[in-house]
């Protein structure tokens, strides 16, 4: 551990460099040569980064944790039973891993990218064809995307079936049901802009669902009773005017790259803080029987 | 068989993830009945035996001898953690490498794309289109799947599962939900890519998707079957038979459950059972027009001035 240091004089008092008077430049580069000879670890610049020793006890596998502010949402200890793969499939994990990466590729393809007719589409041909690394980014940005949307249907499914939304869980599904939401919009409005065929007409057909929202919508039950027109409902403030052109494409972007990141991640900070407050993970639990509750068991004949 | 269009369908670039998530959901599916089956048998084992009951602490997994009951998260869970990032992003690039993202021609609003195709998460509801107007399918179908979603913990009231996987404690849940979620929801999804063609008509896998087939399908209303003509009586009988079919199925959902649930009927109040029978006769309804249209040829059965259902 902690080398002990070479000048002794420098123990009895720290105030002091044990020196005396001498301030010639020669005693300066001794000591200099001293310090560096002391663990750095003992030193102010580590120890004012990382708070805690490094030798492995429980308290300081603790303290790993607990003070630092990524590492903290997790508890210092869990069940042993909680790491099993079969019970949670990892699944919420990887899709917020998944967020990441998408929002790491995602701004680097807006180092790229610009949000207007004609450009948009050149841009995305020049990510393909000539930055270096463009096409593997903007694979990996759209892979990620697919792959986010399957694993939150996978994680809603083993919330599901480990009966994980019910108290004190009721709050956190509900949540949980916004993300899910929220993560299908993020990639829909990623599809319209590379701005080609594919993404136009998903949008298209997507948008034009919204003329028919009732009561908001001029195709919808009641929307003309409302007065609602091609140029005033929903739809018109979706896209920014009654065709999918430039406005939609501005729109979109800004809901992509700025609008819904944003709401996502308030979303997230709560899915997390409440997942900790709500006792971490509900199990994997012991099995509970019927005759544990009187008010279930079936009522004797 | 026309396996070559078969095969195009299935590697075109966006469809691929389709592939990964029918196997990935089959693949969790068989694995939570696994465990939910081991589960039950213990739970079956520890019921019929009292001394068991008492003595046995019912984990699944029991502890080895020596083993702490809790963990540090570092390392147990950072390891797998950081284990898991990396498998994920070497599978994201080697996919990333081998498949490339498809880009179509420019945006072209007036060369129309046949099949025009809503991305395929969202097919489901664009399936729905073939059978509801709209106002239903983009709209209001989308809107209550997301409110029943968020109220299903507050009307579950069963305080058996929570937890570990379990079949048997909750299986009208369990039906439910999978019901909703593989048929209505995936299933469609499958649908909507594999056998949705040109002008969203019905091609079975291997067919050729032939873009000039022209399919004359009379659809009728089901009032003309009726032989009613003219509003209001057009609406009134169309609100006659929606409303029947809500008395009916809440009416039918109701002694069913009673019967069949009847822990949970006793234990829930009449708010959280006429939500639970009203989302749930909702939702059959999906199936049932499907079944009228596909083989009965109907497609409205409630014709209004504003509105046709
Ligand atoms: C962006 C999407 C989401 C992310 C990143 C996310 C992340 C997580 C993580 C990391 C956990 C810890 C346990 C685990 O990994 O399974 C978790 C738990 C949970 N999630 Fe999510 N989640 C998302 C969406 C959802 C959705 C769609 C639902 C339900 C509709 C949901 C409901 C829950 C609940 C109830 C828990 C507590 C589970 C338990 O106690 O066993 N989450 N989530």
């Amino acid at each position: 551990m902690a080398t002990e240091p070479t000048s002794t004089e420098s123990k009895k008092d720290p105030k002091s460099n044990g020196n005396g008077d001498d301030q010639s430049l020669g005693r300066k580069i001794k000591e200099g040569i001293d310090l560096a000879k002391n663990d750095p670890r003992e030193g102010q610049i580590w120890t004012s980064v990382i708070r805690h020793k490094l030798d492995d006890s429980p308290r300081n596998r603790s303290l790993a944790v607990l003070s630092n502010v990524f590492l903290h949402l997790h508890p210092a200890k869990i069940n042993r039973d909680a790491v099993r793969y079969g019970f949670t499939w990892g699944m919420g994990g990887i899709s917020f891993y998944l967020f990441i990466v998408l929002t790491l590729t995602g701004v680097f393809l807006m180092f790229y990218y610009h949000p207007t007719k004609g450009q948009a589409f050149r841009d995305i041909l020049y990510l393909r064809h000539d930055v270096p690394y463009g096409n593997l980014l903007r694979n990996m940005h759209r892979w990620a995307a697919h792959a986010m949307i399957i694993t939150v249907w996978l994680h809603m499914l083993r919330v599901f079936l480990t009966g994980s939304y019910k108290p004190p869980r009721e709050f956190n599904w509900g949540v949980g049901v916004l993300l899910l939401v929220f993560t299908m919009l993020l990639s829909f409005t990623g599809y319209l802009l590379p701005d080609d065929q594919l993404g136009f007409w998903a949008v298209t057909v997507g948008t034009n669902m919204a003329r028919a929202t009732p009561f908001l919508g001029h195709e919808g039950p009641f929307g003309p009773q409302m007065g609602m027109t091609a140029f005033n409902d929903v739809r018109f403030a979706l896209l920014g005017g009654s065709i999918v052109d430039s406005n939609a494409l501005l729109r979109a972007y800004i809901w992509h790259c700025i609008g819904l990141p944003i709401v996502l991640s308030v979303f997230l900070i709560v899915h997390f803080w409440r997942i900790r407050k709500d006792g971490s993970i509900s199990g994997p639990a012991p099995i509970k029987l019927e005759h544990d509750f009187k008010d279930w068991a079936p009522a004797k004949a | 068989m026309d396996w070559i269009q078969l095969w195009q369908i299935a590697s075109a670039p966006d469809n691929v993830p389709i592939l990964i998530m029918l196997a990935l959901v089959g693949f969790y599916t068989c694995y939570a009945f696994k465990q939910a089956f081991a589960n039950d048998r213990l739970a079956a084992e520890l019921e019929a035996d009292p001394v068991m009951q008492k003595t046995h602490h019912r984990k699944r997994f029991p502890f080895q001898k020596g083993w702490a009951e809790r963990v540090h998260v570092w390392p147990y869970l950072l390891k797998i953690e950081f284990l898991a990032a990396i498998i994920v992003t070497a599978i994201l690039i080697v996919w990333s490498i081998t498949l490339d993202a498809p880009l179509e021609e420019p945006a072209n609003p007036s060369l129309t794309m046949n099949p025009s195709k809503a991305p395929w998460y969202f097919l489901g509801l664009q399936e729905m289109l073939v059978y509801f107007d709209p106002w239903i399918a983009g709209v209001v179908a989308p809107g209550i799947i997301v409110v029943g979603l968020m109220v299903i913990p507050y009307v579950d009231v069963n305080p058996l599962g929570n937890g570990y996987y379990t079949y048997k404690q909750r299986k009208f849940a369990i039906w439910t939900f999978l019901f909703g979620f593989l048929i209505l929801w995936v299933l469609l999804v499958f649908i909507g890519t594999f056998i949705r063609g040109p002008g969203w008509q019905w091609f079975w896998p291997g067919t050729f998707w032939d873009h000039h087939r022209v399919v004359h399908e009379t659809n009728r209303n089901l009032h003309e079957i009726f032989g009613i003509s003219g509003q209001p009586a057009e609406g009134i009988f169309g609100a006659a038979v929606v409303g029947g079919y809500f008395a009916l199925g809440m009416a039918a959902f109701h002694v069913l459950f009673k019967k069949f649930a009847n822990n949970a009927y006793r234990a829930m109040n009449i708010v959280q059972l006429l939500i639970v029978n009203s989302l749930f006769v909702m939702m059959m309804g999906m199936p049932v027009k499907i079944i009228a249209r596909l083989a009965f040829r109907i497609k409205y059965v409630w014709v209004t001035p504003w509105f046709n259902i």
